[in-house]
């Protein structure tokens, strides 16, 4: 019975351990990062690459999500509204939710899942393959050389692309609010300006911002902390995208706490 | 840069990771200007050692003295400049595989040299040529290569800043009998042609078969340990008897 306890003790002390460690080794990365960011060179090219890729090619899945959430999201506050012959609110509502909170949230899910993954699984393979070793030995930092330019270009990636899921969006809840519905346009239109206030696009772009870094970190931290062949390599890439589609639902509570007392 | 006896010195050098005592209070050189391979079993210490070479890992105790500068002394960044003296052959290429051959030599010289496109298309296809490389091949991805070709390019690209020490990690691992015979001949034309300059190799292996036949002298590894270093002729008579099982297997 005594051992059963005592081996428990050691299991639970291994493990607030284990995290603590990689606590630690994330907090030293990102420190890393952070110091590397402002060292020359600085590499324009890569980071117009990571733009491209994080920007440009998640275009489509954003335009795909937004426009449907924008619809469906128009769609269910009609069904609700319409009982209290508020659907006229519609516009409002929808434009609003999708501002400060839906372009962000889901756009970050969306990067989260297509591009932290793939930072993790393009960083890890290379630290498997030695590719990083090469970087080294040439006298190339390799937070600087890989991580930076994917912190950055995710970050600034993720607003344009908050913006776009934000117009998108709008324009799928005004197809069904003034076409399918048959809402008077300009009424639509002037309770938007009625109820809404730059402040609120701006809530959502800072989060976008917020987002775009911590889905960067993750996904870069999750490659460089590969260790193995293929099998750590699939761990990573797993990891990255679980925690990076956490941290930004959890943060998204926290900073929604904290840009709702200075905005 | 002043031109000692030896390329890389190792002065009462020991590592420790952890609880294990990795390397044991090394001391012995590495003659500049020939091929010196250091030979073990794994698990002796060799990559360790290497990794001291390049300043990837601070000693425990002692210095690392390498090409007249005591390596563990230098600032991350004075590290990263002095590491341009070395170039690298990995046990699997670690060619970067987003770029084409002649992309991953022109690599380093688009990084840290003013030269022109033309001046780097030049230098690059000289030094795929030097290496057995065809024009073809020279656009080709690392995937579209075979194991040989690939130690041959990351040769090529080892050598494009000119290095003053080349470092080969098992660099035959995994290729077959004959082309394992063509990357070492390479290496040996590699040595000869830079030899002039001061040009030294270090390569870390296992296969005692080449090392014999292509060393100028033999560091003999293990547990840690330097068990003999010689050079080859006396090596082959060592009646040590821990060389004497490698020596015959």
């Amino acid at each position: 019975m005594k051992a059963m306890v005592e081996k428990k003790i050691e299991g639970i002390g291994l493990e607030v351990m284990g995290l603590l460690n990689g606590l630690g080794n994330f907090t030293n990365f990102t420190v890393r990062t952070i110091f590397w960011t402002f060292k020359p060179p600085f590499r324009f090219k890569l980071l117009f690459d990571q733009i491209y890729f994080m920007g440009n090619k998640s275009v489509f899945i954003i335009f795909l999500t937004s426009s449907f959430t924008g619809a469906v999201f128009a769609f269910q506050i009609y069904l609700g509204f319409k009982a209290i012959n508020a659907d006229s609110f519609i516009g409002p509502i929808v434009t609003i939710a999708l501002a400060k909170e839906l372009a962000p949230v889901l756009s970050g899910l969306v990067v989260a899942g297509r591009c932290g993954a793939a930072m993790a699984a393009q960083i890890g393979s290379m630290k498997v393959t030695e590719q990083i070793d090469a970087l080294e030995v040439m006298g190339i930092n390799g937070y600087q050389y890989l991580a930076v330019p994917r912190i950055l270009g995710a970050m600034i990636a993720m607003p344009l692309l908050s913006g776009i899921f934000l117009l998108i969006g709008y324009s799928g809840s005004w197809l069904i609010g003034v076409k399918l519905i048959q809402i008077d346009e300009t009424l639509y239109t002037q309770k938007i300006s009625d109820f809404m206030n730059l402040g609120m696009v701006a809530e959502g772009l800072i989060k976008a911002t917020v987002f775009g870094y911590l889905i960067g970190i993750i996904g870069t931290y999750h490659g460089f902390a590969v260790e193995g062949g293929a099998e750590g390599v699939g761990k990573g890439t797993n990891m990255a995208v679980v925690w990076g589609m956490i941290t930004v639902l959890v943060v998204d509570f926290f900073l929604t706490a904290f840009l709702a007392k200075i905005l | 840069m002043s031109e000692g006896q030896y390329a890389v010195e190792f002065k009462n050098l020991s590592k420790t990771f952890g609880t294990s005592k990795i390397l044991h209070d090394l001391n012995f050189g590495i003659h500049r200007g020939k091929i010196t391979t250091i030979l073990g079993f794994s698990g002796a210490g060799k990559t360790t050692l290497m990794k001291h070479i390049l300043g990837l890992v601070p000693p425990t105790e002692g210095e690392v003295i390498v090409l007249d500068t005591v390596v563990n002394k230098l600032g991350e960044l004075e590290l990263r400049e002095f590491r341009r003296n070395f170039g690298m052959v990995f046990q699997y290429a670690a060619l970067f595989d987003f770029l084409t051959s002649f992309e991953n030599v022109a690599f380093p010289l688009r990084e840290f040299t003013k030269m022109t496109e033309e001046e780097i298309t030049k230098k690059v296809m000289d030094l795929l040529e030097s290496t057995g490389i065809s024009k073809e091949a020279a656009y080709r991805l690392p995937s579209q290569l075979s194991g040989g070709m690939r130690k041959r390019v990351g040769l090529a690209r080892g050598l494009a800043l000119d290095p003053h020490i080349m470092l080969y990690d098992e660099p035959t691992s995994g290729l077959d009998p004959i082309t394992t015979h063509m990357v070492y001949d390479l290496m040996r034309d590699t040595q000869k042609k830079n030899e002039a300059r001061g040009f030294t190799s270090i390569i870390i292996s296992h296969d005692i078969h080449a090392t014999l036949k292509y060393s100028d002298y033999i560091v003999f590894m293990e547990q840690g340990r330097v068990v003999e270093h010689l050079d080859v002729a006396t090596f082959k008579k060592s009646e040590n008897p821990v060389i004497r099982r490698f020596l015959e297997l």
